[in-house]
């Protein structure tokens, strides 16, 4: 592959950038997620119905342009069209305020353990290990069915507590590392305080591969969070989110198979997507194949 | 090595240990109790069940009754299903769920492994966005969707197996389970086998048995491979994890009585003792499958062995 331009002048962002512009795949990926993110926002607004009123002449209506009801409507006669749009948004919000969540807290966890070393490092990454070894989607289910069902708060508390793991791991080998570099050794020479030293030097250094990191878990919460709200346990009826669109469309798959096809189409192309642009992004940042 | 695994053993007791504390923790701190739903029910007769089970005592006391019986192996009794321990509702539901589970890491070894090696040998580009746009969609397609969308192709449309329900020596009520939770797994096997199967040929003593003049069969299975499946092995224990939880979708899809919907239920309806038990049944059984896989990679791998 030829080397973009942008290597020549310009920082390592921007050389990366160049070369995530220049994969077909990832470009895609890019234009169909900022597609549905505009759908999701947008588009509610074109269709005369909310995503919680009844049309009680059109029940179990299959998609077509009738009454504006793109997507069909389901038993009760909600438009899918706008119950998916406001499902998407929710899905992305809760999936994203997670993962920032779980970011903050293993970037936080993993970058003083590195730095500490020592004794604190040894503690905090034990925590780390006996946490791992639990199946993690049992936490998450026990937390969300024993406190308020449906409370977005306690879903976002439930991902977000259990996904910073492996961030903490991956910041704090990183960190590690560059402990022991000379333009650290320098800075600690130079008087500089450890906070200092960590929002300075280490954390711009482990940009990068928790940006990457970043990409593996939006894609893991929204799976998670449709996999909670399908077991019941996330978002509740009458709020739409992917999850229980297609818990609705999985029980009535037989007489409306549209119920079940549009939110789980939306659903894999969604998250397929957000794969191909980490793995594109993976590449862009990693440049050794090159 | 015997030291190194008993090590490891302890470790294992030490964490489950943590687990069930963390657990019961949450568990009993968590508001609402398991009679909350009877709504008939007076206060003398709530406080004589609670008497009953043992739920009136300090909550100190309650846990360290606890930690004894699991101790003898006693799980306790279920609070809501009444007249069966919780012994007897695991072991009830645990032969489907175990069966489901072993079938689907088998099928996705034999598919993923063999698929994923042959895109690593197969070197036109068109194959490789194949397999890459293949693998990603089995990894991103979650068991929610995979499994309605077969049972409406293969159950409802071509009516070739059954919807859903399970009867004990009917296997075709688990074909459709098993594919649905193998297909992630297959997926990731083979990304994962082809990437470290290309890194292998890469290196030089690769070349090197090339260049002694070994056919490309000899060095793919006496030379590249073995080097090349050990990331593989050490993605079996997170698989396991994986099954586990997605068993409990792939259940509740396929209406199988395994053991998930106890988890889920068990955690709505407060039914301490039951959700405890799961807890510490798949708690014990992700450690073991991670100290099994640790093993046998140091025994295979020469360098951990050192």
């Amino acid at each position: 592959m030829k080397v973009p331009e942008a290597h020549a002048h310009g920082g390592v962002w921007r050389a990366a950038g160049a070369r995530l512009l220049g994969d077909p795949l990832s470009v895609t990926a890019l234009a169909v997620l900022a597609l549905i993110a505009v759908m999701s926002l947008a588009a509610p607004f074109f269709s005369p119905w909310a995503y919680d009123s009844l049309d009680w002449r059109h029940l179990g209506q299959p998609p077509g342009l009738a009454a504006s009801h793109w997507f069909g409507t389901d038993r009760l006669g909600r438009d899918l069209f706008v119950r998916i749009c406001y499902g998407l948004r929710l899905s992305l919000l809760i999936s994203l305020l997670a993962s920032a969540v779980s970011l903050v807290i293993g970037l936080a966890w993993g970058a003083v353990a590195g730095l500490a070393g020592g004794r604190l490092d040894g503690w905090m990454m034990r925590c780390v290990d006996v946490l791992y070894s639990l199946p993690y989607l049992f936490v998450v289910i026990i937390l969300t069915s024993l406190f308020r069902r449906g409370s977005i708060a306690v879903l976002l508390v439930a991902l977000g507590a259990v996904g910073w793991l492996t961030t903490a791991r991956i910041v704090r080998a990183q960190t590690l590392s560059l402990r022991r570099r000379e333009f650290i050794e320098a800075a600690r020479a130079g008087g500089l305080s450890g906070a200092a030293i960590l929002t300075r030097h280490v954390l711009p250094n482990v940009a990068g591969p928790v940006l990457v990191y970043a990409t593996l878990i939006v894609p893991q919460m929204i799976l998670f969070e449709s996999f909670l709200s399908f077991l019941g346990l996330g978002v509740q009826e009458p709020q739409a989110s992917l999850g229980n669109l297609i818990f609705g469309g999985a029980q009535e798959m037989e007489s409306a198979p549209w119920m079940l096809l549009a939110p789980a189409s939306l659903l894999v192309v969604l998250l397929l997507s957000l794969n191909l642009l980490g793995d594109g992004l993976r590449d862009a940042l990693d440049p050794r194949d090159y | 090595m015997l030291r190194y695994a008993l090590r490891r053993l302890a470790g294992i007791l030490l964490t489950l240990f943590v687990i069930v504390s963390i657990s019961f923790a949450i568990i009993r701190l968590a508001p609402g109790g398991p009679f909350d739903q009877e709504q008939t029910l007076s206060a003398p007769v709530r406080a004589n069940l609670e008497r009953v089970y043992g739920l009136d005592r300090p909550l100190p006391v309650q846990y360290l009754h606890y930690l004894a019986g699991l101790a003898r192996g006693d799980f306790g009794v279920s609070l809501r299903q009444r007249d069966f321990s919780v012994r007897e509702l695991i072991g009830q539901g645990l032969p489907v769920s175990a069966t489901l589970g072993l079938a689907a890491i088998v099928l996705a070894v034999l598919v993923g492994i063999p698929c994923g090696i042959a895109s690593a040998l197969w070197r036109s580009r068109g194959a490789a966005l194949a397999v890459a746009t293949l693998t990603a969609l089995g990894i991103a397609l979650p068991s929610f969707v995979v499994g309605p969308l077969l049972a409406l192709v293969f159950a409802l449309h071509l009516h070739w197996l059954p919807v859903a329900g399970f009867a004990a020596d009917a296997p075709r009520y688990l074909v459709l389970p098993v594919v649905t939770l193998a297909v992630p797994v297959a997926a990731y096997l083979a990304r994962l086998t082809r990437a470290s199967l290309l890194e292998v040929l890469r290196t030089p003593f690769v070349r090197s048995a090339r260049a002694r003049g070994l056919g490309s069969a000899r060095v793919l299975w006496r030379h590249a491979l073995p080097p090349a499946l050990l990331p593989v092995l050490s993605y079996l224990g997170p698989a396991v994890a994986f099954v586990v939880t997605g068993s409990l979708v792939v259940e509740s899809v396929f209406g199988l009585p395994g053991t998930g919907r106890f988890l889920v239920q068990g955690a709505i309806d407060r039914d301490y003792p039951l959700v405890m038990g799961m807890v510490v049944v798949y708690g014990a059984l992700t450690l073991l499958v991670n100290l099994i896989t640790d093993l046998a990679y140091g025994w295979l791998d020469p360098v951990a062995r050192q």
